[in-house]
Order: C-alpha cells, then sequence, then structure tokens
C-alpha cells in the first residue's frame, strides 16, 4: 500500500517545463534521495507535492485523497511538509516563534518546542533570537524544526547541506539521524551523493525534468547514477532529439 | 506653555488613533489605503444614524459599527485589494483612491452638505473638562481618546507577539508563500489582518464625531492627519505611530500658538522635516544597515 503516488505529473515554469511525466510511488517509511542536476526540477518536483506550486497536469494522491489542487496551507495539515530550500524562515521572527508557526496545521503527535530543542541542542541558547541572525547550521535546524512541528507522515528536505560547511553538514545530518529511522517517510535532494545514498533506501535521478533512473540504493552503483546524472546512457540520436 | 504642550500630547491621542489602521495595514499587508479617512468617515456617519435615528447613544453605537467595519474589511480585501494587488503595487493605491471618491460622495448624495456632530449625543463628554493644578484644564474626551490609543496600539502589539494569530499575521506580512508551506491560509490571514484595521478605522471615525463636526467630505484631512502621523512614527511601527501622533499634535499646538494660521502648517512642517531627517539620515548614517537590508531580501526570497 502506498502512501502517497505521483501519477504523470507536469509542471510548468511559465513557460518553461521543469517537470515531465514523473511518476512513483512511496510506502510508509521510505527514504528516498532524489538526485539530479542543476534545474533537472527537483526542487520544483517537491515544491509541486507541498503544494507551492500546482502542477499543469498529472495527479497527486495521498492515500485515497487526491491533493493535486489542494492548496499548500491545508498539504501540512494532511501531513505534508517541506523543509524548502534556502531554508525561508521568518527572520524578523524568533527560532521559538518560528517553531510555533510550524503548529499552525494543528495535527497531533509527538513534536513539541522541548522535543525539538533536544533533537537540535544547538538551538537552546538561540531560543529567543531572531533567526536572521543565526548561523546557516542553526537557520537549517529550525527549519527542519518547523517541519517536524506539525507532525508530518511525509517529511520533503531540499538540500538541508546548501551553502553550510561539511562539519556543520555532519552535525545536520547526524541530528536527522533518529528521524530517518523513525518511520517517517522522507524525500532527500542532495548534492552529495555519498551522503544521500548511505541514508536512503532508493534512489530516482532526475535529468531535464524527466525520472532517468528509479532503483533502490541497495541495487545500485555510483556509477549507474553518474551516468544518469549526466544523461551518458542515451545514444547520440536521442540526445540531437532532444 | 505647559498648558500648549499637554493639550498638544491629548491631541495627539486622537492622530494616533487614526493613524493605527493606516499604520498596521501597510505593515502587515503593504497597502497604503487612501480610502482611509473616508472610512472613518462612514463610521461616523454610521453612528450619527444610529443616534439621530434610532436614539442609540453612540458609545453603544459602537457595538453595531465596528462588526459591521470588520466585515467591511474583510469584504475589502477580499474582493477588492486582493485583487488589485495581484497587478502591481500601484494598483491598490489607485484603487483605494477611487474607492475614496466613491464613499465621499455617497455619503454625500445619502446625507447632504450639513455638518455632522455626534457631540450631541454624548451628553457633557465633548466639551467636560478635568481641572489640574496650575489652573489646567485637560478634557475628558482628550484623555478618553489617549487612553484609546495606547490602549489599541499596545493591545495589537500584544496580540501581535503573543498570539498564535498575530504569529501568522507577521508570518505572512514578511513571506506569503512560505506562510503557506507552514499551514497558513495567506488570503484568510490578509482579510482578518484588514477587519482589524477596519475595527479600528471606526473607533477613529467615532472620536471624529465626537470630538468635532464630519461632513461627507472630511475624509481627506483626517487621511492626511493619519498619514502625516504614520510617517513621523516610521510607518509600520506601531508604538511609533503613538510618537508620531503625539509630535503631530505638539507641533500644530505650537504652530496655533505661534500664529492664528499656524496649527495646520506647524503639523505640516513637523512632517516634512520627519521625513528630510530620515532621508538624510539614511542616505547617511543607516546606509550600511539599509544595505544589508536591501541585499538580504532578494537572496532570502531565491535561494
Amino acid at each position: 500500500m502506498s502512501l502517497i503516488s505521483i501519477r504523470n505529473l507536469e509542471v510548468h515554469h511559465g513557460l518553461l517545463q521543469a517537470v515531465r511525466d514523473v511518476s512513483f510511488d512511496l510506502a510508509k517509511g521510505d527514504v528516498l534521495a532524489l538526485v539530479g542536476a542543476n534545474g533537472a526540477g527537483k526542487t520544483t518536483l517537491l515544491r509541486s507535492i507541498a503544494g507551492a506550486h500546482l502542477p499543469a497536469s498529472g495527479r497527486i494522491l495521498l492515500g485515497d485523497d487526491d491533493l493535486t489542487a489542494v492548496p499548500s496551507h491545508k498539504r501540512i495539515a494532511m501531513g505534508i511538509a517541506l523543509v524548502p530550500e534556502g531554508r525561508r524562515l521568518f527572520s524578523q521572527m524568533t527560532v521559538e516563534e518560528n517553531l510555533l508557526l510550524g503548529k499552525t496545521a494543528g495535527r497531533q503527535g509527538d513534536w513539541t518546542i522541548d522535543r525539538i530543542f533536544d533533537a537540535f541542542p544547538n538551538l537552546v541558547p538561540r531560543r529567543h533570537a531572531k533567526t536572521g541572525h543565526l548561523s546557516g547550521g542553526e537557520q537549517q535546524a529550525t527549519a527542519i524544526g518547523r517541519a517536524l512541528m506539525s507532525n508530518p507522515d511525509i517529511l520533503l528536505l531540499d538540500e538541508v547541506s546548501l551553502g553550510l560547511s561539511p562539519l556543520v553538514v555532519d552535525r545536520v545530518y547526524a541530528q536527522l539521524q533518529s528521524l530517518l529511522t523513525s518511520g517517517t517517510t522522507i524525500v532527500l535532494v542532495e548534492q552529495d551523493l555519498g551522503r544521500a545514498m548511505a541514508v536512503a533506501n532508493r534512489v530516482i535521478c532526475m535529468l531535464e525534468g524527466r525520472i532517468v533512473l528509479d532503483e533502490p540504493t541497495r541495487g545500485v552503483t555510483r556509477d549507474q547514477i553518474t551516468e544518469a546524472y549526466f544523461g551518458l546512457h542515451r545514444t547520440n540520436t536521442e540526445r540531437t532529439a532532444s | 506653555m505647559i498648558d500648549t504642550l499637554i493639550q498638544g500630547i491629548l491631541l495627539g491621542g486622537y492622530y494616533a488613533v487614526i493613524a493605527c489602521g493606516l499604520s498596521f495595514m501597510f505593515s502587515v499587508m503593504r497597502i497604503i489605503n487612501l480610502a482611509h479617512g473616508s472610512l472613518a468617515v462612514g463610521s461616523g456617519y454610521g453612528l450619527w444614524l444610529l443616534a439621530s435615528r434610532f436614539g442609540i447613544p453612540p458609545f453603544a453605537g459602537l457595538l453595531i459599527v465596528l462588526p459591521v467595519m470588520a466585515g467591511v474589511g474583510w469584504l475589502l480585501q477580499r474582493y477588492l485589494l486582493e485583487r488589485s494587488a495581484r497587478g502591481g503595487a500601484l494598483l491598490p493605491i489607485l484603487t483605494t483612491f477611487g474607492l475614496a471618491i466613491v464613499i465621499d460622495n455617497l455619503l454625500f448624495e445619502q446625507f447632504g452638505a450639513d455638518t455632522r456632530s455626534l457631540a450631541p449625543f454624548i451628553g457633557s463628554l465633548s466639551y467636560d473638562s478635568w481641572e489640574l493644578p496650575g489652573g489646567i484644564y485637560v478634557g475628558k474626551l482628550a484623555i478618553l481618546m489617549m487612553a484609546t490609543a495606547i490602549a489599541l496600539l499596545g493591545g495589537l502589539q500584544f496580540f501581535l507577539s503573543r498570539f498564535a494569530l498575530g504569529r501568522a499575521i507577521r508570518a505572512t506580512a514578511e513571506d506569503p508563500d512560505t506562510a503557506g508551506l507552514v499551514g497558513i491560509d495567506a488570503r484568510k490571514v490578509n482579510a482578518l489582518a484588514a477587519a482589524i484595521a477596519m475595527v479600528t478605522v471606526g473607533i477613529a471615525g467615532a472620536f471624529l464625531g465626537m470630538r468635532a463636526t464630519f461632513d461627507p467630505y472630511s475624509g481627506g484631512p483626517q487621511l492626511l492627519f493619519a498619514f502625516e502621523a504614520a510617517v513621523i512614527g516610521g510607518a509600520g511601527s506601531l508604538w511609533g505611530t503613538l510618537i508620531g501622533g503625539v509630535v503631530l499634535g505638539l507641533a500644530q499646538s505650537l504652530g496655533a500658538q505661534l500664529h492664528p494660521q499656524g496649527f495646520l502648517i506647524g503639523g505640516h512642517i513637523a512632517f516634512l522635516l520627519a521625513l528630510f531627517a530620515r532621508l538624510f539620515l539614511t542616505g547617511v548614517a543607516i546606509v550600511g544597515r539599509a544595505g544589508i537590508g536591501k541585499i538580504r531580501l532578494p537572496l532570502g526570497s531565491k535561494t
């Protein structure tokens, strides 16, 4: 039984077709790594699953509910939370206020402010600081915490390591570790292939808006992904045709 | 001299009340509502109608007029401002300008050119006063307006910082797209914010009618005073609005002291001085801060 199904999804940015005919299913507890070059459509795909970007055609199903036309503020109440690329915190508000905003949807669950501070101890001394004054790692922790406060069934993480030093990325992933094994379904966009493959049980590679590889992490090699990532598997005729 | 200062400060209470809604709407929805004064006059007419036609005293009439104003705010945002805001930053200003003309002329058509006042319906409140030591008299209504201004601005500030809905309003003001992602219905929150702003406009209209007279075209000057107070205090800052109102009231009182015609001119001079001081300071002293703000904003919205 799949938790969420994406069916033939097409998403446009004005005239640009960012996501083309994408279909996949996720079961509860899946950790999916979404990889691909810049402009492959990963962020657009995540944003349309979260409802921030409505698709031109295709369907998004959550269990038996059709989410396709549901706006973002209702999707989070249905259990889909996005940690947006670039964190997008409310910079004039404090860490605590940002976390409290995550509770707006009012879903029941285990996550409370105190548990977030337990999971991200680096935030404790910054509780009443405006998020505009935080370091990148602290901002990322706040953004993840804000999404967790909604007690999501599906957590979409868009480039959590973007703009952070390797040391800080290690810390963010260490903090995510318990989450990755807790049964929450996660879709992870990550540029670092090694890191993505270490935490995910399935990998989807996108190229120019399409899925070019969809495999369990265990059965796929780095070379196969690299090939799909750069589109090396396609024949020359195909390449000139597109 | 002390008398002039006290009267000026108290007059500032009234200006703070009328500027409150204008400043709130600008800070939350980024809309400069040029129909602000006309809507306040409309609320004044509503109270006058209830009092003269149905014998409902203005303070009780507020219980009817304020919910109506909240409804007006909701509908305005939902059906007029939200749509015009999609057309860019200039369109809402033009829309509210047009709305002001429509409201003024509808009021003229309905009520004629006679000046009205709520003063006859509130007993002696409009001219009653307390005597302070030193032979200074302060109007009871002026004290009431100052107390209302402090309560209104303080209450709004408290609401914005301590309540979930207040946080949602601030979050929507900063980034409506991300507000949606955390579960906030930005359209609903904006309509609610407009309703709150219109409630303060309703209160301002009541005070306008109680302290003086009004006619269908009184909206313009009220808008001007509200605008001057909001700008002097720093548009969008609620406590700043109170300070702005007091500065405007003081400047007008001192201006009137200097010359019989100086009342309005004093206020305008204070407004222009505050405006040029801010331009001058942001051009020289606060260049770093403004610069960082400008760089950070586009980064925050794109990455």
